[in-house]
């Protein structure tokens, strides 16, 4: 015989924010009619101190053993109520939660007594599946103490240097034959005035000579299967392929530079970009009277509308540069906003200004037209048309998503925004995790960044990368997709095509074809079970049997 | 004796990562905060941009 069913519900006034819109009182005094229900209490704030006690010492003492907290969002607070029942003795998944903040009090503000009756359909919903849950065990899988790192630019170099020195041993595959990404374009590093290539190749050489770094050059990966602590990848160089497994993914595949062809008349000889002027630089051959230098070339506009954040500080260096070598050429700036964030950024533009750099605001509607031998512009405070000697020209280019971006983001079953750039999971709570568990990323992958903040942004990556691998033991929820029903599975693959996680595999048994939950990389979702017309898959805690009683009390008259 | 703990000093956004990232390696974390309660400057506003998640 089956253990009776002891129900506490906890009604959550949330200060204000529920007790204000939906009656709790009389949501509390619902709730003590319900089937199963032992124990009913209104907090204040259930997830305070006072409440998540109140919580424990009624579990021991009512002796309860399904708990249900009708208050906000499990979202954000389910983690800690199931600690809580965990904490008194009760199986962290004998918990149910019922949103009636999100639901009810907040979009229903107006409308108390409809707002107040929803809540009581959500309550009787989550005590009708409450009564069904069962245990369920956390489930534990070992992780492979090793990483993979895209991209062998300065993002990447350093998160491989970070890992490996870490002691994990690192896989780092760079599509080009030589390290150093963008760094080997670039001239000086400001505000430091490095050099760049010097830099870069300090960098490689740490790489190269780390004896925990396996450093795979023209090279790509082309296939990545499994899930956070066993990731199987394939990586080819010429005709040899090469596998082999890893337990993160750190993406470090960097960005490319807009080459703006027929943008300002650009011709790569008197029209050229920033990173054009460096090479100048690098090889000596700079001579200019009047340069006039052009921001927001390709960028901010209908076509492409993001800020690209570092082409401010690259014509700021890059002026400063030509002053430096050249002080009686004439620079010209002509920008739309000056991004110059941070007090060592903000006294380069005041240096600037003070060796004599000149800067013009012009208008998107109305930009500069490149002419022979002189750049027109229209002044804003003038309101007149200047012609300014021109007899170089440097565009302003922003940096573009990566041309592969797009493949690997299918490899990886990982996001892009809309500008094709990688998506982070979270932009504050996890600004350098992707979305997909045991996979990062950092540096301009992301977005445009500076060398230091791409440092930064690997440095950071590489530690959260390296969390999981320290624990060496991955633990995830136990709310994954079981096959209940071996017998019914006719292996047919379905589920196994729509899983979008790569969590499900068809396997030969001594019953034949019948398909497989790999538990760490589910998520749940649910796609499998609502797929399969033989009921062979189903989720815990979301059980066909738990979510049909759920609509059936939803469809119950109010008592 | 060499010790693995980290200390950190500071309660605000900043420091509470950091703590959380170390914790989770599995790292002892001594938190040192001077006011009464952590979550410093973010404590202080009401929701972030561009989420505009509740800060606190």
């Amino acid at each position: 015989m089956a253990e009776k069913i002891r129900i506490g519900v906890f009604v959550c006034d949330c200060g204000s924010n529920i007790a204000g819109y939906v009656d709790v009182k009389e949501l509390a005094e619902y709730s003590r009619t319900l089937p199963n229900v032992v124990y009913v209490k209104e907090n204040l704030y259930t997830c305070s101190e006072s409440g998540i006690n109140e919580i424990k010492a009624a579990i021991r003492q009512q002796n309860l053993n399904r708990v249900v907290v009708a208050s906000c969002t499990p979202r954000t607070h389910e983690p800690l109520f199931r600690g809580t029942c965990e904490e008194a003795g009760l199986n962290p998944y004998l918990f149910e939660m019922v949103n009636i903040r999100d639901q009810c009090s907040w979009v229903h503000m107006q409308e108390r007594e409809e707002g107040t009756n929803k809540a009581k359909d959500l309550i009787r919903m989550g005590v009708a599946k409450a009564a069904l849950l069962e245990p369920q065990e956390s489930i534990k899988s070992e992780m492979d103490p090793n990483a993979l790192v895209m991209g062998g630019g300065i993002s990447g170099m350093t998160a491989a240097l970070a890992l490996a020195n870490r002691g994990y041993q690192v896989f780092l595959v760079e599509k080009q034959a030589q390290l150093g990404g963008l760094l080997l374009k670039l001239d000086k590093l400001a505000p430091s005035g490095a050099d760049a290539a010097a830099f870069a190749a300090s960098q490689a050489e740490l790489v190269q000579k780390h004896p925990k770094i396996r450093l795979m050059t023209s090279t790509e990966v082309r296939e990545i299967s499994g899930y956070i602590g066993h990731f199987k990848v394939t990586a080819a160089s010429g005709g040899n392929r090469d596998q082999f497994g890893v337990g993160v993914i750190i993406v470090a595949t960097g960005a490319q530079v807009l080459k703006p062809h027929g943008l300002f008349g650009y011709n790569g000889k008197r029209v050229i970009t920033q990173l054009e002027l460096e090479d100048l630089f690098r090889k000596d051959a700079f001579s200019a009277g009047n340069v006039v230098m052009i921001q927001c070339a390709g960028a901010r506009i209908e076509e492409r509308k993001y800020c690209s954040r570092i082409c401010c500080m690259v014509a700021l260096k890059n002026a400063i540069q030509i002053k430096e070598r050249s002080p009686g050429t004439g620079v010209r700036i002509l920008y739309r906003d000056i991004q110059a964030y941070g007090t060592e950024n903000e006294e380069i533009y005041r240096r600037a200004r003070e060796m004599g750099v000149i800067f013009i605001n012009y208008d998107v509607s109305n930009p500069p037209k490149v002419e022979e031998e002189k750049v027109t512009v229209a002044h804003q405070l003038l309101g007149r048309e200047l012609d300014l000697p021109a007899d170089l020209v440097v565009l302003s280019t922003p940096l573009v998503a990566g041309e592969d971006n797009e493949a690997i983001s299918k490899l990886l079953r990982v996001s892009l925004d809309e500008n094709k750039f990688f998506l982070e999971g979270h932009v504050k709570l996890k600004p350098l995790d992707f979305a997909t568990d045991g996979v990062y990323l950092c540096g301009n992958a992301h977005y445009p960044a500076t060398v230091r903040e791409a440092i930064s942004q690997a440095l950071g990556a590489a530690s959260r990368a390296s969390i999981p691998l320290a624990k060496g033991v991955m633990t995830v929820e136990p709310i994954v997709s079981t096959l209940v029903d071996e017998d019914a599975c006719r292996g047919c693959g379905l589920c196994v095509a729509l899983c979008p996680y790569g969590a499900l595999e068809i396997v030969r048994t001594e019953k034949g074809r019948k398909v497989r939950v790999i538990p760490v990389a589910c998520k749940g979702c649910g796609v499998c079970a609502a797929t399969c017309y033989q009921h062979a898959l189903s989720i815990n805690s979301y059980t066909d049997e738990q979510i049909g009683e759920q609509i059936s009390a939803c469809l119950e008259a109010q008592g | 004796m060499v010790s693995n703990d980290v200390l950190v000093i500071g309660g605000g956004i900043a420091g509470i990562q950091a703590a959380l990232d170390l914790a989770e390696m599995g790292i002892q974390v001594h938190m040192v905060e001077r006011l009464p309660s952590i979550g410093g400057k973010m404590a202080q506003l009401d929701k972030t941009f561009p989420t505009n998640d509740c800060a606190i």
